[in-house]
């Protein structure tokens, strides 16, 4: 794919956020589809091109009534979007479609027509992990931290800091679901999930969705709304076991992912107007911010305690709220390719000024998949 | 389902869980490039050959790094540590410390830890780890 050569046409969340139990994880992915396509100017006849994660690609073509020539049904958690992107750009780019749809919809809190989480019990992680009482995210995703702050010398009170600092994020955004600013004492004295974990340090959990229509750039003018377009994207995959993590200070799959995107957008870290970094937990940006290169390895604590990251710093972070305080239906990923799209189109509710070129980075899994996109608001 | 959940054996990790019934912790080690790995499979996750041994590790390992979980699971109380092992041979495992307080004050990175075997099921012993240099 050519930097610029594929653009985002139409992006929409779902109409509501947060709890909508009177909605089924398979009508979450229609409603920001349908919501999509209505920001797009298109039908779902038009849409030649499908991508999903939670719902298997049958599921929803048949559910939106498409037909599609191209379908990616790629699951490797909660970037899982950002995969779709790149493959999406590379279909489009290769001719074997036109125009893709990509849809979230998790029923994360209220579990209507959700399928139920397990864990085989011959799996690897079932053998290996799940023996020893990980019950969730919490209990896995967290792990390496203990070891990350003594490698790095860094405390507790920076890792709330982080949280501390998207709260003042989301209190701009009417629809983050949590908006009262916390204080760094406030998140220390959350109730204990995982040790060292605080609740203010682990995500929402909730219900929503998100979709993206992707076309060639060609045909950006021919959308109502601003093109957003991809200047590069990567992704990788390392384990699905947190325990086999190679480096617990770092992860491969976020180095390898935000190398490519990087290199095949051409640009470089002084060119980033605007920046996501998914964060389930408190400590992801940490790495995210050290592994895309923003930082050395073990600055990030300090960057974000200075805030650099924070509303008139000079990095925005994580401006929608993040999946700390904005929203986490699970897999959070299509957020914050959402808020990206937002941001370049000059149209967030905590817009940053003159956003030309954004980086938005997925995780998947526990550290065990990544993606990342660079989107800019003009082809090179 | 209110009882801690227990692998299902495969093929490839048979050894494995005869060791733990034996009490043995045993791991692989390639005859290739030399190194020790973990978890279990016919081949080299380093180099790719399939040329390798299965042998008993000596048990010692150190606390890498851990969470102390503070709600319920099946088959647990909390508060209860899930840990990540550094073994001696190379490898790192998960597992739970025990016979220790779980507090951040009693479970230190880095200190020495040594394996002991709790038996589940007829099929299934689990390996756990404890501070080292006690008797059993």
């Amino acid at each position: 794919m050519k930097p610029g050569s594929i653009a985002i046409v139409g992006a929409a969340e779902t109409t509501e956020l947060g709890v909508i139990p009177h909605m089924s994880q398979i009508q979450l992915h229609a409603d920001c589809a349908r919501n999509a396509l209505r920001d797009a100017g298109l039908k779902a006849a038009d849409i030649d091109g499908l991508a999903c994660a939670g719902e298997v690609p049958t599921n929803v073509a048949h559910y939106l009534g498409i037909t599609p020539k191209w379908v990616d049904g790629t699951a490797v958690g909660g970037c899982s979007f950002m995969l779709h992107v790149r493959h999406a750009a590379a279909a489009i780019s290769a001719r074997l479609c036109t125009t893709v749809l990509i849809t979230h919809g998790e029923s994360g809190r209220s579990r209507i027509g959700a399928q139920p989480r397990t864990i085989l019990p011959a799996s690897l992680q079932g053998q290996f992990e799940a023996p020893f009482g990980i019950l969730g995210p919490p209990t896995m995703f967290t792990i390496p931290v203990l070891r990350y702050l003594k490698t790095y010398g860094n405390t507790q009170e920076q890792l709330a800091m982080v949280a501390v600092v998207q709260r003042e994020w989301a209190a701009k955004n009417p629809r983050a679901m949590m908006k009262d600013p916390v204080t760094v004492d406030d998140v220390l004295a959350s109730r204990m999930i995982a040790y060292p974990f605080r609740l203010f340090m682990c995500c929402l959990v909730t219900d929503g969705g998100g979709a993206l229509i992707l076309a060639s750039a060609e045909r950006a003018k021919d959308f109502p709304q601003r093109p957003v377009y991809i200047l590069g994207t990567g992704e990788s995959v390392e384990t699905p076991m947190i325990s086999q993590m190679a480096d617990f200070t770092s992860s491969r799959a976020f180095r390898v992912s935000g190398k490519q995107a990087f290199e095949s957008a051409g640009i470089r870290h002084a060119d980033v107007d605007h920046l996501m970094i998914y964060d389930a937990f408190a400590h992801l940006p940490l790495y995210g911010l050290e592994d895309l290169g923003f930082v050395g390895r073990g600055e990030a604590a300090a960057f974000i305690a200075e805030r650099r990251t924070a509303p008139g710093g000079e990095l925005p972070l994580n401006t929608n709220g993040g999946g700390l305080s904005y929203t986490h239906t699970g897999m959070y990923g299509m957020f914050a390719l959402q808020e990206t799209v937002r941001q370049v189109r000059g149209t967030a509710p905590a817009q940053v000024k003159d956003v030309q070129v954004a980086v938005c980075h997925g995780v998947g899994g526990m550290f065990g998949a990544s993606g990342t996109i660079v989107m800019a608001d003009r082809r090179p | 389902m209110t009882e801690r959940p227990l692998p299902t054996i495969t093929p490839e990790t048979r050894h494995f869980w005869e060791g733990t019934r034996a009490g043995e912790l045993r791991l692989q080690r390639c005859a290739g490039c030399g190194d020790a790995y973990f978890p279990p499979r016919p081949f080299c996750p380093s180099c790719g050959s399939a040329e390798v041994t299965i042998f008993r590790a000596s048990g010692r390992a150190t606390l890498y790094s851990y969470v102390i979980h503070q709600r319920p699971a099946p088959g647990f109380v909390p508060p209860y540590s899930i840990a990540v092992v550094q073994l001696e041979e190379g490898p790192r495992m998960m597992t739970n410390i025990v016979q220790v307080a779980q507090t951040p004050e009693a479970l230190q990175l880095d200190m020495p830890l040594e394996v002991v075997f709790e038996r589940m099921s007829d099929d299934i012993s689990l390996p756990f780890f404890r501070p080292a240099g006690r008797s059993a």
